[in-house]
């Protein structure tokens, strides 16, 4: 069986002007996105304390506010998790005055969770503390530069490899795109505003991993093109591998999907996010693996003699008529 | 017509092999139980003890599974549930007193024969079994506090032993700024700048700015040291919470470094952790306190409880022997500045060297002067604070446990230094010196992240993760099988293997498995099909391009295998970053990502073109399914 037609020829560098200006102005937007919306941090990364609550009946997460203000606990962020029974709570240890007055001015996690489910109760006597959590709030900024590290890493790392296994307009190009893929991803998140934790953050460093895979299959075709090519017109190369592994690069791309969507659907609140945001960067990590990488690399001026595998001059040879 | 080597064949076997009966104990789900132990004067565990377990859960009806003595001493009761498992552990509790310690575990229910070759089952992580988590960072500036201000003790002693002038000797202010003192004249100064040279050796000394006819000196204490400082403090916290958490009686605890400053306590099974973070929020001092009774005294005082006015009674820790002790004190932890094992020079045998500062060394060298011959104790001091709720007003009760845990002759007088020898072992000597610096030197900690994920919660996340992996892998399957036919249902094969696999490797090394690590585990299938999408769809082109079929599958495993290396290669470095970053949580998903990574390398190719070979290896072909 074939979805994709073998002899596909669509002049996708024909495009490029337009496709690099969505690119750029995808970049921008998110970019301009992050900087005044903000990515909506969650526990792991802005500290205070969090709490699943389980009710025996559905529940309207407006009743939960509702009951949390009735209680004086007025800046406590209530989201529902997955289904209509299940809710998180998150606030800021000084939202509880109460439980300050106690402790010797450290947070005191047992005495809040009690507070809040003392609350809840009072409202609807099903509701049922499931787990809570307390991270300070400079745990949360060491995550958040331990994240821009290892991305950074990430991508240098990359584009050493590429740089010595290809050449150097491919890393470049691969490392542009790569800034691209994660500044889009992350600037649907901030723009849905999708709870930011500690497993979206390794979903965004494995986003780079799966679009530098594809951006590299596309990368191998060039060479391999280049190397075979009697009359190489960088063009028409491009446009060549491009169409040649398109079918790859849908297929795979929806079998990833189609785990990421099993995990998404039954994988439980706790995976959502990575789910989702793994699922923003397969279709950012595919399109720009099509639309975005190639005409970057072309414009770089990527020729045949660049990937011409080096062959050992050898003075007896040259020396003969 | 093959061109697969005959290894190869074997190699795949061998690893389809070792797969299955890696991952196999993964298979044999742990079931709830209750642990219990003796304490240390309690009666060892035996079988009048399981009876009467075995016979308080009966009329409580409690439907316990086993209720057996394990080959290590501990009492096992096996519940069907979580919930059975709770009220088995109050009936449990009740019914044997004080004197035990009941603690939730997980036991495991692999047959020995899988056990007995190194095959376990994953260990679970706490948001998939319930549990607390802590973590603590350790404060280490006042680790330096207590360097400076002991060294600004010693430096003015040395003036004084040296005879030399000097105006003033402070910390300067702001923390790790070193120690500043102040001489009259350049001449006095250089002098005294020698001396502290000498005698500290891990002191940097400067000359520091003269200011209105002062010449100053600043030593600092060197940055190696405080480094060495820093590592030790985190090693004896390490140790004094270990210590603590064990008399929690919890199965298998975690208590691990991360980073330069914390620690990570985990325990599984305990939904509560008020009593964890009493003990772990628990002080340490120790008192040297001079021989106040003889043996028989001692052994007297504890039969008949009067003991001498002068006189307090105390109990060795491990052996429980009474021993007397004066009333008085001679020096306490906080004169303490060090304690190292180490083995004695004349003798040979295990011992401790011990280093006072400067007051407590003046102390000591008094007390030891006129008591030769007599004998000293060790007291270790442990206050836990307790918060009870009396009339509704929070009122903190301290607990405090005195043990001796050194009771030794003054062989003669001493005061700074000096060693305390002839100690069973070099092991009880580095116990010895870990206690005394846990009493004395260990850092105060603070917890920085709490969490308390139910036992109800853990179950969940099991399920839904099961779910999400076998619903995933199934529907890769059928897609693959559809779209490429028999060469989709041999990367089937190949995928339902790379699932085997890593969960052998990852149970063999004992990565813990959590939610994220189960994120991981679904993203490798989706990525591992990848390899063979790039095998098979090449394997396409080359039949357009009118190969055999031979041929074109020669041609694909040969022209996929460099994009497959270069692909996998980057999202190996990707992978890498993750394991690198330091929590917990990312770091089991990066890992499980790479494990996944490596072993796709190998079922995705080698595996298929294993199959691929055998299937159309002998025999002439016209088309192929792809």
């Amino acid at each position: 069986m074939e979805i994709f037609n073998h002899d596909s020829n669509i002049h996708f560098l024909g495009m490029r002007k337009y496709t690099v200006a969505i690119a750029i102005f995808l970049m921008v937007a998110s970019v301009a996105l992050i900087a005044t919306k903000g990515l909506n941090y969650g526990l792991d990364f802005t500290g205070g304390v969090s709490m699943v609550v389980d009710y025996d009946q559905p529940v309207e997460i407006a009743d939960v506010r509702a009951a949390l203000e009735k209680g004086g606990l007025d800046h406590a962020v209530v989201q529902a998790l997955g289904g209509t029974r299940e809710v998180s709570i998150r606030m800021q240890p000084k939202d509880d005055p109460a439980a300050l007055q106690s402790a010797d001015g450290k947070v005191n996690l047992d005495r809040i969770a009690a507070d809040v489910t003392r609350t809840l109760q009072a409202a609807r006597p099903d509701a049922k503390l499931k787990s809570r959590d307390y991270v300070g709030s400079e745990v949360g900024a060491e995550l958040r530069s331990d994240g821009t590290v290892a991305a950074i890493f990430v991508i240098l790392g990359i584009m050493a490899y590429l740089w010595i296994r290809f050449e150097r307009r491919f890393a470049i190009a691969a490392v542009i795109t790569e800034v691209h893929d994660t500044l889009v991803t992350l600037g649907i998140l901030a723009l849905v505003q999708r709870e930011f934790d500690m497993t979206v953050l390794a979903s965004v460093l494995a986003v780079i991993g799966y679009s530098i895979n594809d951006k590299v299959v596309v990368f191998d075709r060039i060479r391999e093109l280049f190397r075979l090519a009697r009359k190489a017109e960088p063009e028409e190369i491009l446009n060549r591998s491009i169409n040649n592994t398109l079918s790859r690069t849908i297929i795979t791309s929806l079998f990833t999907g189609i785990t990421m969507g099993a995990l998404y659907f039954y994988g439980g609140p706790v995976v959502h996010g990575f789910a989702i945001t793994m699922l923003i960067g397969i279709v950012v990590g595919t399109l720009s693996s099509i639309f975005v990488a190639s005409p970057i690399l072309l414009w770089l001026g990527v020729s045949k003699k660049d990937l011409m595998p080096v062959t050992k001059e050898n003075p007896e040879l040259a020396r003969r008529p | 017509m093959s061109d697969f080597p005959r290894w190869k064949y074997a190699l795949v076997a061998l690893v389809m092999l070792f797969g299955v009966i890696y991952a196999l104990p993964n298979v044999f789900q742990p079931i709830p139980a209750v642990q219990v132990t003796a304490n240390r004067d309690a009666p060892p565990i035996d079988e009048a003890v399981r009876q009467k377990a075995a016979a308080a859960l009966q009329q409580k009806h409690v439907v316990a599974g086993e209720v057996l003595v394990s080959e290590d001493g501990h009492l096992l009761a096996t519940f069907a549930n979580s919930d059975v498992q709770k009220t088995g552990a109050d009936v449990i509790k009740d019914a044997l007193g004080d004197g035990y310690t009941v603690a939730f575990k997980l036991q495991p229910t692999v047959p020995r024969w899988l056990t007995a070759i190194g095959a376990n089952s994953m260990p679970l992580g706490l948001d998939l079994q319930g549990g607390v988590h802590f973590l603590m960072q350790v404060d280490q500036d006042d680790v330096i506090d207590k360097q400076e201000t002991s060294y600004a003790d010693d430096i003015r002693n040395l003036m004084r032993e040296k005879k030399l002038r000097y105006v003033s000797a402070n910390r300067n202010a702001g923390r790790g700024n070193g120690i500043s003192v102040a001489f009259r004249t350049e001449a006095e100064r250089n002098t005294a700048a020698d001396a502290m040279a000498v005698a500290f050796p891990d002191l940097n000394v400067t000359n520091g700015p003269d200011t209105d006819g002062h010449f100053v000196v600043t030593a600092k204490v060197k940055p190696d040291k405080l480094r060495e400082l820093a590592a030790n403090t985190i090693k004896q916290n390490l140790g004094t919470l270990r210590n603590r958490i064990n008399a929690l009686g919890v199965s298998e605890p975690l208590i691990q470094q991360q980073g330069e400053d914390k620690i990570v306590v985990e325990l599984a099974g305990v939904q509560d952790p008020a009593e964890a973070k009493k003990l772990i929020g628990a002080t340490a001092t120790l008192e040297y306190r001079a021989q106040g009774g003889s043996d028989a005294q001692a052994a007297e005082a504890a039969r008949t409880g009067n003991v001498p006015p002068d006189a307090r009674l105390y109990y060795e820790r491990g052996t429980g022997r009474p021993i007397l002790l004066s009333k008085r004190i001679i020096a306490t932890g906080n004169e303490l500045v060090d304690a190292t094992s180490s083995f004695d020079s004349q003798s040979g045998s295990p011992s401790v060297s011990v280093t006072l500062n400067a007051t407590g060394a003046k102390k000591m060298l008094d007390f030891t002067t006129g008591n030769v011959g007599k004998r000293m104790g060790v007291v270790y001091v442990e206050r836990v604070v307790d918060t009870k709720v009396v009339d509704g007003k929070e009122v903190r009760v301290p607990k405090i446990t005195q043990e001796v845990i050194n009771y030794a002759t003054i062989n003669g007088v001493f005061g700074k230094n000096f060693q305390t020898t002839g100690l069973g072992s070099a092991k009880e000597a580095s116990d010895l010196a870990l206690l005394l610096k846990g009493g004395a030197l260990a850092a105060p900690t603070d917890i920085v992240e709490e969490r308390v994920i139910g036992a109800s919660l853990g179950q969940d996340n099991i399920e839904k993760g099961f779910k999400a992996v076998i619903l995933g892998l199934a529907l890769v399957l059928l897609a693959a099988a559809f779209y490429y036919k028999l060469f989709g249902l041999v990367a089937d094969v190949a995928l339902f293997f790379n699932l085997v696999v890593l969960i052998a490797i990852m149970s063999m090394i004992g990565v813990t498995l959590t939610m994220p690590g189960v994120a991981g585990i679904v993203l490798t299938l989706g990525m591992a099909i990848d390899a063979n999408v790039l095998i098979c769809e090449r394997i396409r082109e080359e039949l357009r391009n009118g190969c055999t079929p031979h041929a074109a599958i020669r041609a694909g495993y040969e022209k996929a295998w460099s994009t497959i290396l270069d692909a996998n290669v980057t999202h190996l470095i990707a992978a890498l970053a993750l394991t690198t970053m330091g929590t917990g949580a990312i770091k089991g998903f990066g890992v499980t990502l790479m494990i996944g990574i490596l072993t796709s390398l190998f079922t995705s190719v080698t595996l298929t073109h294993a199959f691929t070979a055998l299937i159309h290896g002998h025999r002439k072909l016209k088309t192929l399914s792809v």
